[in-house]
């Protein structure tokens, strides 16, 4: 089980891989659309790394209510299994 | 007593002896398409990888667009129209549903009497008809196939949705497939998710293409890679001998997803076809084939990995030796 500062500092990984996201700015309260300029499809990235790295399955409904990175953390923190 | 009938011998195997392409006149830049939706030239680069796409007119139907992709695959392969014996359109654009338009093509093309049949698998259409043909050769109903694919999605396209009408466009492309002692076309590796049958559909007759890009995106990154590398796996090639890699042209992102997923070698050719064609569904491998070859990228024996996927959704891969 991964904690939270591994899921955040994960999530941060993923979020540079796929989108260029810098680590210092993905902030728990920063909206993924808004704020850092990730788009529907690399939301789709993003769930399919996350799935890869934690273990957890995204399927679109529930990405669809993820929208800041702290929801993607608490996402993950809830489902890993 | 069951009767044992008897079979036709046919011929070990079939190669494709050339390729054929249409692209209709009037080419749509995303400027043209920023003046009719809320959009710009970097949005639609960066979603879909698109700059332009053609858009066919009055006078170039389906049938019209095959007829000429056709004739210029027979012109580049060498065989005489009188030489065809089936004719295997692709499409899921049909202006109508009946008659289906290959008897037409084939008469048009001055071709007596082929066996000729529509085929629907969308963006996997020309992959589903490559396999039949190569298919009905193997077995003996067939010496020498035409496969087109031909769309004019825009028929069925709203243009006032921001989601579908930067991507997709129209055109056609056409192999010409012969019997031949030595398989140019490697088995095929086909497959259906008939439960995500809703992600992209045309609800009735007077209703628009309506698409779920999201779930498209994730499956055609995540799903396909397996049937890729068992298409090579099934042609007795390995990955790295794939020379040029041809998906279908759903959207750029996809083919760099799949490039970097496959791990192919870094100086494979790599279509990238629909920068300037948009989304031609069935016509676009057949489309980017023509140009890469046409542009000297793709030599004469190389080995291509074909990959179509799209609405049903369905999904064809297989290797082919280039003409």
């Amino acid at each position: 089980m991964a904690t939270t500062e591994e899921i955040q500092s994960g999530l941060a990984e993923i979020l540079e891989e796929v989108a260029g996201v810098l680590p210092a700015d993905a902030t728990p309260e920063k909206s993924f659309t808004e704020d850092l300029d990730v788009d529907s499809l690399s939301m789709v990235e993003i769930a399919t790394a996350v799935e890869d790295k934690f273990g957890v399955a995204i399927p679109d409904d529930e990405l669809a209510n993820i929208s800041t990175v702290g929801d993607a953390v608490s996402f993950i923190e809830k489902n890993q299994s | 007593m069951t009767r044992r009938l008897s079979a036709r011998a046919g011929a070990p195997g079939a190669r494709i002896l050339g390729f054929g392409d249409y692209r209709p006149r009037r080419i749509v830049t995303n400027e043209e398409i920023s003046q009719r939706v809320a959009t710009d030239d970097e949005w639609i680069r960066t979603r879909v990888g698109i700059a332009e796409r053609r858009f066919a007119g009055d006078d170039e139907s389906v049938v019209d667009m095959s007829v000429a992709a056709a004739g210029k695959a027979l012109a580049t392969s060498g065989v005489l129209a009188q030489d065809i014996d089936t004719v295997i359109v692709a499409t899921c654009t049909p202006p109508a549903p009946i008659p289906g338009l290959a008897p037409e093509v084939a008469h048009r093309l001055g071709i007596a009497s082929a066996g000729a049949f529509d085929l629907n698998a969308a963006c996997a259409g020309f992959c589903y008809g490559l396999a039949s043909a190569a298919d009905a050769i193997r077995s003996g109903s067939s010496q020498n196939a035409l496969v087109i694919g031909a769309e004019k999605l825009t028929d069925w396209t709203d243009q006032d949705d921001r989601g579908t009408c930067i991507i997709f466009g129209d055109g056609a492309g056409a192999a010409v497939v012969t019997a031949t002692d030595s398989p140019g076309i490697g088995p095929v590796v086909w497959g259906s998710d008939g439960e995500k049958s809703r992600a992209i559909s045309v609800a009735d007759r007077s209703s628009f293409m309506e698409m779920d890009g999201r779930a498209v995106y994730r499956w055609a990154t995540t799903q396909l890679a397996d049937s890729a590398h068992r298409a090579c796996k099934l042609a007795g090639v390995d990955i790295s001998d794939i020379d040029v890699f041809v998906p279908h042209q759903a959207n750029l992102r996809i083919v760099d997803s799949m490039v970097r997923t496959l791990k192919l070698r870094d100086d494979v050719a790599v279509a990238r076809d629909i920068v300037t064609s948009g989304n031609t569904s069935s016509a676009s491998i057949p489309l980017a084939l023509t140009a890469m070859i046409e542009r000297g990228e793709v030599k004469t024996g190389d080995t291509a990995l074909l990959l179509g996927f799209g609405a049903g959704l369905t999904f064809a891969g297989q290797v082919i030796i280039c003409p």
